[in-house]
């Protein structure tokens, strides 16, 4: 009985875990979607998780209301770090968002109210699965949704040329920094929902890796539509679970499958499903971004 | 005057690629822009639509002053152009590449869109983008097409079709023959004369010169960044600058 529990538990861990992996790699997806290859959302994660538990911890404040003031937080930080290195492209605008997320974790790091190294503890548990999974909704619905707006089109244009993009009217920079905001607020409202699943958070869980890690699902995963960071969230962050078995090999062979992804598939998993109907989910991918 | 240029320079480094250039276009005419290679066209047009900044000179749309406008402005103020070295977005359809070009002209339907409903097919914007397909000769068949899959003529006039969707005052076409064979350089003098009889403004950079010289009731020529000649096309080819420009002086041994 005791060892069906545990089953239980470990595996409603799991799949919270992928819920936020999903919504990270959706925030991720929206610059790249806009043809920007930013670094920043595991910064900005990580600000919505401090901000929301910190928020608890000490104003007692309601929880949609500590989430929600934690996702704002992230997109208002988002603003005048986006109006600044969006001056840069490709893997110049990378290093910056990457820089800025070390920054980040190197005053979290530094700060007593965060808890310096040791992080924060005893972050109440508040986060339910159906948060979780009601919050990717409707996020990845709006997104599905915007994809065919005007502003989708403008992301698309400015993804493929951004000259013609001005010439035709597209306030380019405009849209690249709403992209990155957005994604913000969504990666800070993942962050805080994370925040209150795994009871403690601290600086180490939203540096380097994680940032690459997002990406990785979202690349992974597949660009041409929404449903492509969920896929590879969910596939990435399941794996080490499902490869459990192997033991010492388990790494290794997540990294082959990573390499077997992105040698045969690399416009995405979600070009396995649908590469077949049209065409050109094809063409969009990874290749578009740097 | 619909366009009017003041003394525009622009310089790269030590050359200066466009010198104190004055152009006029009016209202409803097509001004033909000629000169050899390098000769600073394409710079010029670059200037006019915004796409780089001018260091000198003033540049006006219907009178008022657009040198320091963003390209973004500009487009939506009513200028158009297409690229020398086609800038479709291909990775976009056909018809998807024309609805950016109604960019200016749409509101934006983010939140209409979240209601989910079938999309009206007598959506004005849709059914505007397909009749300019038409109208520039690929066909709406091929609106869902990815425009990069289209051959480079197609993708020319798909750049038109693109630029003429922001109902612009004033279109720029940078040397919209390039790559085409004799039909397709018919088809698109056709359409070019089309636009003009609707009253269409339209600045032309092209090297075909019988293109030139059918559609445009003004030719200006430029030369290593100056203009040499402005007239009438007649004028212009009887030019001894024009001529030496293109073919050389006479004296040099």
């Amino acid at each position: 009985m005791d060892a069906v529990f545990d089953f239980l538990r470990t595996y409603s861990t799991t799949i919270a875990v992928i819920g936020v992996s999903a919504l990270l790699a959706l925030s991720v997806w929206l610059t790249l979607y806009a043809g920007q290859l930013t670094l920043g959302n595991a910064a900005f994660m990580g600000v919505g998780a401090y901000v929301s538990a910190l928020l608890g911890r000490h104003l007692d404040t309601p929880f949609p209301l500590a989430l929600f003031i934690g996702a704002v937080s992230a997109a208002v930080l988002a603003l005048p770090l986006g109006a600044i290195v969006f001056r840069l492209r490709g893997v110049y605008l990378a290093i910056a968002t990457l820089a800025f997320g070390e920054i980040v974790r190197v005053i979290l790091l530094a700060t007593p109210i965060t808890g310096k190294g040791q992080g924060l503890n005893g972050i109440p548990p508040k986060t339910e699965l159906w948060h979780i999974y009601l919050s990717l909704a409707i996020v990845a619905y709006v997104l599905w949704r915007v994809q065919g707006s005007t502003l989708g089109r403008a992301w698309a244009a400015i993804r493929e040329d951004e000259i013609a993009s001005a010439s035709q009217g597209i306030a380019v920079g405009r849209h690249k920094l709403a992209a990155f905001v957005i994604g913000a607020l969504i990666a800070g409202w993942a962050g805080g929902l994370s925040a209150h699943v795994t009871f403690s958070i601290d600086p180490s869980d939203f540096g380097f890796t994680k940032a690459v890690q997002v990406l990785v699902f979202a690349v992974v995963g597949g660009i041409p539509n929404v449903l492509g960071p969920i896929l590879g969230a969910g596939l990435f962050t399941a794996l080490p679970e499902l490869l459990r078995p192997l033991k010492d090999y388990r790494d290794i062979f997540q990294g082959a499958i990573l390499l077997l992804v992105i040698i045969y598939l690399p416009r995405g998993l979600v070009t396995f499903v649908e590469v077949r109907r049209t065409r050109r989910l094809s063409r969009i991918g990874a290749a578009d971004v740097a | 005057m619909l366009l009017e240029t003041f003394g525009v320079t622009k310089r790269f480094g030590g050359v200066t690629a466009v010198d104190r250039v004055d152009l006029r276009i009016a209202e409803g005419q097509a001004l033909g822009l000629i000169g050899p290679n390098g000769a600073g066209k394409t710079t010029l047009i670059n200037l006019i639509s915004g796409v780089v900044r001018a260091d000198g000179g003033t540049i006006r749309l219907a009178g008022s002053d657009i040198t320091r406008l963003p390209a973004h402005r500009l487009a939506a103020l009513g200028i158009a152009r297409t690229f020398q070295g086609v800038r479709v977005f291909k990775g976009l359809t056909v018809q998807e590449n024309v609805l950016v070009g109604r960019h200016t002209r749409m509101r934006t339907d983010v939140l209409a869109r979240m209601v989910p409903r079938p999309q009206a097919l007598s959506d004005p914007h849709r059914a505007r983008a397909l009749a300019l397909i038409d109208r520039v000769g690929l066909g709406r068949r091929r609106a869902d097409t990815l425009a990069g899959e289209l051959p480079y003529g197609d993708q020319r006039r798909l750049e038109i079709a693109r630029a003429l969707a922001a109902e612009p005052r004033l279109l720029i076409l940078d040397e919209p023959a390039a790559g085409m064979n004799p039909t397709e350089s018919a088809g698109l003098r056709e359409l070019i004369g089309g636009l003009l009889v609707e009253g269409l403004t339209i600045l032309l950079i092209e090297h075909d010169v019988r293109l030139v010289m059918d559609t445009c009731q003004r030719v200006a020529v430029l030369n290593f960044g100056r203009k040499i000649a402005d007239g009438a096309p007649a004028e212009i080819q009887r030019d001894p600058a024009v001529r030496e420009a293109y073919l050389g002086t006479e004296a040099v041994a």
